[in-house]
């Protein structure tokens, strides 16, 4: 009945997401055209130095990622970052056995906050952008009292220093490390996983899973827990990078992270994206914001450029299909 | 007849609902303020919630459209710098410069419209990149905050009228008389009620969605561009300032969900969001009158603002068919 | 083609339309002609649906010619089709919910006063249009997600009337609709066929057809086979124009003894908010019981509160012995008798459609099929292949996305899901909706060949002949409660309705009637 389409072409085709393609073909351009303004660019010194920095928005893009192939969207980066950063460094303040703990306490906190939109988005049914936004606007204030009431102390510990700036191993910065570890792990979950499976098809058609018998609201629980735990991640290995906590240091992360998911070829509605894209739409944000800032433009030229790119991108490859 | 009324009513159901939860926070504000419900007390109030009904007002229309304008707190940002270099001088000049803001508004609102319409990208992640393109705007014309505003202009329309009425309330009013209700009656505004609501048996069915759609975020800009030209006349200055404007698109949002408009389009309207956007700005000064510690006041408003878009899910508890939840 | 009654209207020729590797249509013709009801048949993937899609402009045909009143036209949009006086009942619906009635009457062309829509005068059209479809209990002020399916399909049917169009075309415009209301919207066809316009009409019952068509057009994988005078062929012949070969049993026999043993899945009592009362059904493996009465008497929640979608159910269920606790299909799957759904909308319940063929087949078995948290590959080709095989799916690639595969196979694979997780119970909610002929009696051997396995099988359905074919038992609701139960040749068509409109029986069966439930 089928008019003999080839299977295997457009098996292949399936496979290589031309979104991907595209995000890559776009570093390629970028590091070029950088290339022509200083040698540096094409160093290796700077990519390693960019993939370090690069590296703190990847662990965030991760937990972003799969909480946009649920269709949700997590709007409680910043704080939860930023909570992620000062309870580590707080952390330390409590002696021999919080700087021992620091890291994972910080990666707790996420993890606590992001239980807390899972409950939210799975039980209570709210809209994800808007709890998260509540959620966000909470944790802002339990950190504006925590450290108004307590003055905790806000430098980082040597480990939270080491994983974010050293390179210990093979001169490869170790928050790459990092992000390798979380992205293996994350995309071990997508794509061998039960738990990946039932992501993108509650992403898909939630109504679907239920009804085949998914339990879709652990799901749900479950990605912004991972989400809140790699934001928080993020948070400690910033807070190491700067040998310091402070407030709105989860500000700048947000749209970024965003985007990343998205320029990467996960659909903003759900159910389909690869970790690949992803990576790659990290590392191209990341070139394009450093690039930006090293030919010396100032912040107007920066943030329209940086718009304009993001829609130049989308309109190569991220367009819905026609109706019908 | 009489079945008649009760499908009007529970049409408004929520507007009602946000209207009420409105009068009695303001009525419990009155109370504390030491000052009472004097014109200056009244004025002040109406300045900082009509600015955030507008864009509120804003926000709605994108959204019943089943999309949403994250630039609408950069469009106030970019407007209200503009508004603060070119609203001075002659009144012909003030007019003028009235004008170009306002159409500088409606063009912001066109470029969004067209990224979503013919662009065909995602609302979401097509207004977040223009934001950023409207923030740089702002910032080449107001590196640092200054300008001014023509002072008539701006104490008539932040000041009191004869009776104590704030002037800004009549400006709100002016703006759903003249634009939000005839768009509510007109056939595009209706079109962008079904495109929220379906956008494939829209398409079935002739809807014009691509002109139902540009119309929406037009209007956006245009309702954002409003809150600019008030913005200015409150502040007498201009500022680039990223943190207000992200600001704004949030509350805004938080206020339309709030005010009963649903994020998945097709119902709701912008005077629940004009509540919504009321009872926003009331917990606010509620906290300061009840002299709450500043240091509390962030966490107690991020608690009530969780707990008012946890409201909705309320009605979820006495669902009995699972299916229902899950779309 | 066809003979008299005047030109054509309307006229298709050599119109062809590809998606990706599928051809929809091939070379296809039709023409219709005013003041005739003009039916159009074929199984799902016939073309039937392109056809009218590319008539109501809805899709744009890859080529061939179109003519309307004798000059070649173009629709470029389903606006431009319905200027042009063409009016389409779509199977799927374009209503739009969150608007009311009148809004979605007249949602194209609304009255206006001053630029803005009048409403009262939208309201006098709605309520017109709701009297010339026999509908006047609908409040033109009632959102149309409030209203059940019935109710929008006259609604539907409302909307394309009011724009008065010169061609109607219905497509399974009557699938939720009672034989009453059936009966007035054939009234009013007939009314407007006087008064001259054209109508094509697409239902996949035949009973509709030779009540109300005047022609009759066959096509079958795409392409047009034939068009004759309706009452002119025989069902038989009919039947085979359409699947292209001889037909003869439609049912599998049924066994002669009922089976013994205890019941695996014992309901008492259920009750639920007030659309289910008291409802009490057993049935042993190898049971093939189906559920009757009108639409909407709690058939489809029945069938959702013992899958455990339902809260506040009241009343015990007992799976092979054992009270389950019906908490939600998650229990239900993994249950000590593992209960399976065939839920009612394939494309929004059954299937993840952008997702592979694989992966749909595959996901309801999951747990089953991973080791160690991690999904067996080398298991799961297995198991889809086999699944593949056993219910003869048509597919060339499990990698393709499920959407690309017809209606009948889309079901299949919903039921292949289900089977790789080996139910003891198998509920089904009106599964051969919309579905070929052909499918449909793959299903039907298929539900007999589980239950002789040992499952234990309940299935609504809205077609008589697949009730009296199929069930060994019929339980006919009324009002969320069990009226009837017929057992064996006390199934007919007539005790069915009787039953369904809660009168006494009118075919009585040598033995008994009042059969236990």
């Amino acid at each position: 009945m089928k008019a003999g389409a080839l299977p295997a072409a457009a098996a292949m085709r399936r496979r290589i997401d031309p979104a991907v393609l595209a995000a890559f073909g776009c570093i390629v351009l970028l590091l070029l055209g950088g290339s022509l303004y200083s040698r540096n660019f094409l160093s290796l010194e700077y990519l390693l130095q960019q993939l370090n920095v690069a590296a703190f928005l990847g662990v965030i893009a991760s937990g972003v990622m799969l909480v946009v192939l649920l269709g949700h969207i997590d709007l409680s980066i910043p704080w939860v970052v930023t909570t992620g950063g000062m309870m580590a460094t707080a952390a330390a303040g409590w002696g021999e056995l919080g700087v021992a703990l620091a890291i994972p306490i910080g990666i707790g906190c996420g993890v606590a906050a992001g239980l807390v939109n899972g409950v939210g988005v799975a039980y209570l049914r709210v809209p994800s952008m808007i709890f998260t936004l509540g959620t966000n606007a909470i944790v802002q204030g339990l950190m504006v009292l925590h450290t108004s009431g307590f003055a905790p102390q806000d430098r980082s510990t040597e480990a939270m220093h080491v994983i974010a700036v050293d390179r210990t191993v093979a001169g490869i910065p170790n928050a790459l490390w990092v992000w390798a570890l979380v992205g293996g792990l994350t995309v071990a979950l997508l794509t061998r996983t039960p738990f990946g499976r039932y992501i993108y098809a509650i992403g898909n058609r939630e109504r679907a899973a239920y009804l085949s018998g998914v339990n879709t609201r652990a799901v749900v629980v479950g990605c912004f827990a991972i989400a809140g735990g790699c934001s928080g991640l993020a948070g400690v290995l910033l807070a190491g990078y700067s040998t310091k906590a402070y407030q709105a240091m989860g500000d700048p992360y947000l749209l970024p992270a965003i985007a990343a998911v998205v320029l990467g070829g996960t659909s903003i509605l759900g159910g389909r994206g690869t970790y690949l894209g992803t990576v790659a739409g990290v590392i191209l944000i990341t070139l394009l914001q450093s690039i930006l800032s090293v030919v010396q433009m100032p912040e107007s030229g920066r943030q329209i450029i940086y718009g304009v790119v993001i829609i130049a991108m989308l309109l190569l490859y991220g367009r819905q299909r026609r109706e019908g | 007849m009489s079945r008649d009324w009760r499908f009007r009513l529970a049409e408004q159901r929520s507007v009602l609902l946000a209207a009420a939860l409105f009068i009695a926070m303001f009525l419990l504000y009155i109370g504390k303020h030491p000052a009472g419900l004097t014109a200056n007390v009244a004025s002040t109030a109406a300045n900082k919630g009509v600015l955030l009904a507008l864009v509120a007002m804003a926000q709605t229309i994108p959204v019943l459209t089943a999309g949403l304008d994250l630039s609408v707190g950069m469009v106030l940002v970019l407007t209200n710098c503009l508004a603060s270099s070119i609203m001075v001088g002659s009144p012909a000049e003030v007019a003028l410069g009235t004008v170009a803001v306002l159409a500088l508004g409606v063009l912001c609102g066109a470029i969004n419209g067209a990224v979503v319409v013919y662009g065909r990208i995602q609302p979401i992640i097509a207004t977040l990149a223009t934001s950023s393109i409207y923030y740089g705007v702002a910032l080449a014309l107001r590196p640092a905050p200054g300008g001014e505003v023509d002072g008539a202009l701006a104490d008539a329309l932040t000041g009191s009228l004869p009776g104590g009425v704030p002037a800004s309330l009549l400006l709100l009013l002016v703006v759903v008389l003249v634009v939000w209700l005839p768009y509510r009656r007109s056939v595009l505004g209706r079109a962008a009620y079904a495109v929220g609501s379906s956008a494939q048996a829209a398409y079935m069915s002739g809807v014009p969605i691509a002109r139902a759609t540009l119309l929406a975020y037009v209007l956006a800009g245009l309702l954002s561009a409003i809150a600019g030209l008030l913005l200015t006349c409150i502040t007498y200055s201009g500022e680039a300032s990223a943190a207000l404007g992200g600001t704004y698109t949030l509350t805004a949002i938080a206020a339309v969900v709030v005010g009963g408009t649903s994020l998945f389009g097709g119902s709701g309207g912008a005077i629940g969001s004009i509540f919504g956007a009321f009872v926003l700005r009331t917990i606010g000064d509620l906290l300061f009158v009840f002299d709450m510690d500043a240091l509390w006041q962030p966490l107690f408003l991020g608690a009530v603002l969780l707990a008012a878009i946890s409201l909705g899910s309320f009605r979820l508890i006495g669902v009995r068919n699972r299916l229902e939840l899950y779309r | 083609m066809i003979d008299g009654g005047g030109a054509p209207l309307f006229r298709m020729e050599g119109v062809s339309k590809h998606y990706g590797g599928v051809r929809a249509l091939e070379d296809a013709v039709f023409c219709c002609v005013p003041g005739h009801i003009h039916a159009i048949l074929g199984e799902n993937g016939a073309g039937k649906s392109t056809l009218i899609k590319v008539m109501a402009g809805v899709v744009q045909p890859d080529s061939g010619t179109l003519h309307l009143a004798g000059r070649p036209v173009l629709f470029r949009t389903p606006a431009a089709a319905a200027a042009a006086g063409i009016a389409c009942v779509f199977q799927e619906l374009s209503l739009l919910p969150d608007l009311t009635v009148a809004d979605n009457i007249s949602i194209a062309d609304p009255p206006r006063r001053h630029g803005l829509i009048d409403r009262r005068a939208q309201r006098r059209v709605a309520e017109a249009a709701l009297a010339r479809v026999g509908a006047e209990d609908i409040h033109p002020l009632a959102p149309v997600r409030d209203l059940p399916l019935s109710r929008r399909q006259m609604v539907e049917i409302a909307k394309a009337l009011a724009r008065k169009p010169r061609i109607l075309i219905l497509d399974e415009a009557t699938s939720a609709l009672a034989a009453a209301e059936v009966e007035k919207v054939f009234a009013m066809l007939r009314q407007l066929r006087q008064e001259g316009m054209a109508i094509v009409y697409i239902s996949h019952r035949m009973h509709e057809i030779a009540a109300i068509a005047d022609d009759c057009t066959v096509y079958r994988n795409g392409r047009y086979v034939a068009t004759f005078p309706a009452g002119s062929k025989s069902d038989g012949e009919i039947v085979e124009m359409i699947i292209g070969r001889e037909y003869k049993n439609v049912f599998p026999p049924k066994p002669a003894l009922p089976p013994d043993g205890a019941p695996v899945l014992r309901v008492s009592d259920l009750s639920w908010a007030d659309q289910l009362r008291s409802v009490s059904l057993a049935i042993r493996p190898g049971e093939v019981v189906g559920l009757g009465g009108l639409d909407g008497q709690g058939q489809r929640e029945l069938l959702l509160a013992l899958f455990g979608v339902l809260d506040g159910v009241g009343g015990t269920v007992e799976l092979a012995g054992r009270r389950a606790s019906l908490s939600s299909p998650t229990a239900a799957r993994s249950g000590h008798a593992a209960m399976a759904l065939i839920p009612e909308d394939r494309k929004t319940e059954g299937l993840m459609l952008s997702m592979s063929v694989r992966e749909n087949l595959s996901f309801a078995a999951l747990p089953g099929l991973s080791r160690l948290g991690l999904v067996d590959r080398r298991a799961e080709t297995a198991a889809v292949e086999k699944m593949m095989a056993l219910l003869r799916i048509r597919c060339d690639d499990l990698g393709q996305p499920v959407a690309a595969l017809s209606g009948g196979n889309q079901q299949k694979v919903v039921i292949g899901k289900w089977l790789l997780t080996r139910p003891k119970v198998i509920l089904l909610n009106d599964p051969t909706r919309g579905i070929d002929v052909g499918t449909k009696q793959e299903l039907y051997q298929l539900l007999r060949r589980l239950a002789d396995a040992g499952a234990a099988i309940l299935f609504y359905s809205t077609d008589y002949d697949e009730l009296i074919g199929c069930c060994d038992r019929v339980l006919v609701l009324y009002d969320g409660a069990v009226v009837r139960v017929l057992e064996g040749d006390a199934i007919t068509e007539r005790n069915l309705v009787a039953a369904a409109f809660n009168l006494g029986a009118l075919d009585a069966a040598p033995g008994a009637t009042e059969a236990q439930a």
